[in-house]
C-alpha cells in the first residue's frame, strides 16, 4: 500500500520539478543575441522545408492509394484521398503475380538473412580473435573486396558454372556476405566482449565454439539485430540479381514483379471502354502496390532506426 | 606473448613465436573450422570472379571455356574505344557521378549542422525519423514514385513544373535525366547520410563549446570554428569514399530510369555492360568494359587517399 501511494504521488510532484528546471538552465546559459535568434529561425525554416520535401511525395502516394481510379487518373489527388475507397488494395491483393512475389520475397529475405548472418558471424568472430594465425591476411582479403570486385559478367559465369542460374540460391549465395557487415561485426566483438570473460570461460574448460555460442552471441544481440536487418532489408529491396539470374516468373521476388508492373508497364485491355477502365485501375493499382510493398520495411523501420544509427557508428570506428 | 618474459636473442624469439603459433593452431582449431565456409564464399563468389576477368584479354567462347579460349590481347579494349559510344558512356558516367557528388556531398553536412543546433527534442526527432525513412525504400519503388509523380497526366509535380513554365514531362527529357537522378538520390539518402556527421558532432569535446561561449562566439561562429573542424576527419573520409567511387555509379537506378527518349544521357558504363554482356552475350567485350571501369575506380580511390593523407593527414588506412 505504502509503495503504491508513493509511486502514485510521484507524477504530481514531477511536473513542478520539470517546470522549474528549464528556467534555471536558461538563467545560466548565455542569452542568444539577436543575430543568433535570426539564425535559429533560418535553421528551423531550413529543416522544415527539408521535412516537407521528404514528406509530401510520401503522403501523396498514400493518399492516392486510397482514392478512386478516376480521381487518380485525372490527377486530382494531392495530400488527401479523393472518393475514399479500398478498391486499389483489393485489386493488388488479389493479383496472383503480386502474391507469389510477396511470398518469394519473404522467403529470400528470411532464408537469405539467416544464411548471411550465420556466415558473417562465422568469419567475423575468428577474425576478432588476436590468437588467429594469419588474421591480417584474412582481414585484408575481406577488405580488398570493398575496393575491387569481379564485375557483372565474371560473377555471372561463376553462378552459371555452379548451376545456380534460375534457382532460388542464385539470389542468396552470390551476395551472402557483405564486407561492411563483417567489419561491423568484427569491431563489435573486439570492443564489447571483454577479454576477461574469455579467460574465465577458458578456465572453466569451455571450447571456442562453446564460448561463441553461449557467451558471445547472447551478448551480441544488438549487433545481430543490426546486421540481420541490413541483410534483410537489402534482400527485400533488391531486384538486380533476380533480373540477371532468374528466368522463371514463379521465382521472381516482389521487386522484380513491381518493376514489370510499375516501370515496364504490362497492362492491356480488349475494347476501348474496357481499356479506359483498365488503365484507370492500373494507375490506381500502382499507388496501392507501392504502399503494400513498402509496408513490411516501414513496419520494422521504427525499431530499426535506432539500431541502424548505431550500426553506422560502429562501422565508422576505424581499426 | 611469452617473448617478453626473458630478454632473449632474435633466434629464440622467432623459435618461441613459432611454438606459440603451433600451440594456437592446435588449441583453437575450432576457429579455423568456423572460417571454412565463409572463406569458401569469398574464394568462390569474390576471388574467382576477379580471376575470370582474364576473359577480357581472350576471345571467350563457351566450348573452350575460360582458360581454353584463345588470347586476344587488348583487342576488346581497342574495340570498345574505337566505338564512338565509348566516350559518350564515359562522359555520361562521369558527369552523373560528379553532379551527384557536388550536389549531394554538402547537403547531409548542412543538415547535420542544422539539426545539431536544434534544442526542441520533438522537432529534432521528427525531422530525423522522417528524413531517414526514404533510405529504406527500394530503388524500384523510388523510380516508380518518380514516374508517377512526374507523369503529366497523374502526377502533382508535373502540375507544379507546368506552373513554373517548365517542360512538364521531365522523365522523357534527356537533359533532365541527371537532375532527376541526382535530386531523387538526395531526397532518398541525405537524411541517412547525415547520421555519420551527427555522430561526429556528438563526439566533439564540450569544453570547446564552453570556451567559444565565453569568448562570445555567435552560433554561426561556433559552427565555423568548433563544429566544422570537429567533423573534418569524418568529412575527409566520406569524401575519399565518394570520389573513389566516382566511376562505380550503380546500375540499378539508371537502368530503371532509362527510356528510349533519354538514352543519350542515361546510358552509363554499368548499364552498357549489362546490355552487351547479358543481352548480346558478348562476354569478353562486357568484361573488358567492366574491368576498365573497376581499375579506374581503384586507381582513383588510391590516388585520392594518398593525396588526402599528404594534405590533411587523414586517410582510409
Amino acid at each position: 500500500m505504502t509503495i503504491e501511494t508513493a509511486t502514485r504521488a510521484e507524477p504530481e510532484t514531477a511536473p513542478e520539478i520539470k517546470a522549474r528546471k528549464p528556467k534555471r538552465r536558461r538563467a545560466t546559459q548565455v542569452q542568444d543575441t539577436r543575430v543568433d535568434r535570426i539564425f535559429m529561425v533560418g535553421v528551423y525554416a531550413l529543416l522544415t522545408t527539408f521535412l516537407l520535401i521528404v514528406l509530401v511525395p510520401l503522403i501523396n502516394i498514400v493518399a492516392s492509394s486510397f482514392s478512386s481510379p478516376a480521381a487518380v487518373s485525372g490527377g486530382r489527388v494531392f495530400l488527401w484521398p479523393v472518393d475514399f475507397t479500398f478498391i486499389g488494395y483489393k485489386a493488388v491483393l488479389t493479383s496472383d503475380a503480386i502474391i507469389t512475389g510477396f511470398g518469394n520475397s519473404l522467403f529470400y529475405a528470411g532464408v537469405g538473412t539467416l544464411v548471411s548472418v550465420a556466415l558473417t558471424v562465422m568469419i567475423a568472430y575468428p577474425l576478432s580473435r588476436s590468437e588467429l594465425v594469419g588474421r591480417k591476411v584474412f582481414i585484408g582479403g575481406v577488405l580488398f573486396t570493398m575496393l575491387f570486385s569481379g564485375g557483372l559478367i565474371p560473377t555471372y559465369m561463376v553462378v552459371r558454372a555452379l548451376g545456380l542460374l534460375d534457382t532460388r540460391w542464385a539470389l542468396i549465395l552470390p551476395a551472402a556476405i557483405g564486407a561492411w557487415q563483417v567489419l561491423i561485426a568484427m569491431t563489435f566483438f573486439r570492443s564489447s566482449i571483454p577479454g576477461e570473460l574469455y579467460e574465465a570461460a577458458q578456465l572453466d574448460g569451455a571450447s571456442d565454439l562453446r564460448f561463441l555460442w553461449s557467451i558471445v552471441l547472447p551478448l551480441s544481440k544488438p549487433l545481430l539485430a543490426v546486421i540481420a536487418l541490413m541483410y534483410g532489408i537489402g534482400q527485400w529491396n533488391s531486384y538486380f540479381s533476380a533480373l540477371i539470374y532468374l528466368r522463371s516468373e514463379e521465382l521472381y521476388p516482389l521487386q522484380l514483379v513491381l518493376r514489370n508492373i510499375l516501370i515496364v508497364n504490362n497492362t492491356g485491355g480488349t475494347n476501348l471502354a474496357d481499356q479506359m477502365a483498365a488503365e484507370q485501375m492500373a494507375d490506381l493499382m500502382k499507388f496501392s502496390l507501392i504502399v503494400v510493398s513498402t509496408v513490411p520495411v516501414m513496419l520494422v523501420y521504427p525499431f530499426v532506426a535506432r539500431h541502424f544509427t548505431k550500426g553506422v557508428m560502429l562501422g565508422s570506428v576505424k581499426g | 606473448m611469452t617473448a617478453a618474459v626473458e630478454a632473449p636473442t632474435a633466434a629464440t624469439v622467432r623459435e618461441r613465436r613459432r611454438k606459440t603459433r603451433r600451440r594456437n593452431l592446435r588449441r583453437h582449431w575450432q576457429l579455423y573450422v568456423l572460417l571454412v565456409l565463409p572463406v569458401a564464399y569469398f574464394v568462390i563468389f569474390q576471388y574467382i570472379p576477379m580471376a575470370n576477368n582474364v576473359i577480357a584479354f581472350k576471345d571467350y567462347n563457351v566450348v573452350q571455356g575460360i582458360w581454353g579460349s584463345p588470347w586476344a590481347g587488348f583487342d576488346h579494349f581497342e574495340r570498345f574505344f574505337a566505338n564512338p559510344v565509348a566516350w559518350d558512356l564515359i562522359r555520361n558516367t562521369l558527369m552523373l557521378s560528379l553532379y551527384g557528388f557536388l550536389a549531394g556531398f554538402p547537403i547531409p553536412i548542412i543538415l547535420a549542422l542544422a539539426l545539431n543546433e536544434v534544442r526542441a527534442r520533438f522537432f529534432k526527432r521528427t525531422v530525423q525519423m522522417v528524413t531517414y525513412a526514404p533510405h529504406f525504400i527500394s530503388t524500384v519503388i523510388v523510380v516508380s514514385m518518380l514516374i508517377l509523380i512526374f507523369s503529366p497526366r497523374i502526377g502533382f509535380m508535373s502540375d507544379a513544373l507546368g506552373f513554373f513554365g517548365m517542360d512538364s514531362n521531365l522523365l522523357a527529357d534527356p537533359d533532365a535525366f541527371r537532375s532527376v537522378y541526382v535530386w531523387s538520390d538526395i531526397w532518398q539518402t541525405a537524411g541517412y547520410s547525415a547520421i555519420i556527421y551527427m555522430a561526429a558532432l556528438a563526439g566533439i569535446d564540450v569544453s570547446l563549446y564552453e570556451a567559444a561561449r565565453l569568448d562570445g562566439a555567435s552560433r554561426l561562429q561556433k559552427i565555423w570554428h568548433v563544429d566544422l573542424p570537429g567533423i573534418a576527419p569524418t568529412v575527409v573520409v566520406v569524401m575519399i569514399l565518394s570520389v573513389g567511387s566516382v566511376m562505380a555509379i550503380g546500375f540499378e537506378k539508371a537502368f530503371l530510369l532509362q527510356n528510349p527518349l533519354n538514352l543519350s544521357q542515361s546510358e552509363i558504363i554499368a548499364t552498357y555492360t549489362y546490355k552487351i554482356g547479358l543481352l548480346n552475350a558478348d562476354f569478353s567485350l562486357a568484361t573488358a568494359v567492366g574491368l576498365f571501369n573497376s581499375v579506374i575506380n581503384l586507381v582513383l580511390l588510391l590516388a585520392v587517399n594518398t593525396v588526402s593523407k599528404r594534405v590533411t593527414g587523414n586517410g582510409l588506412w
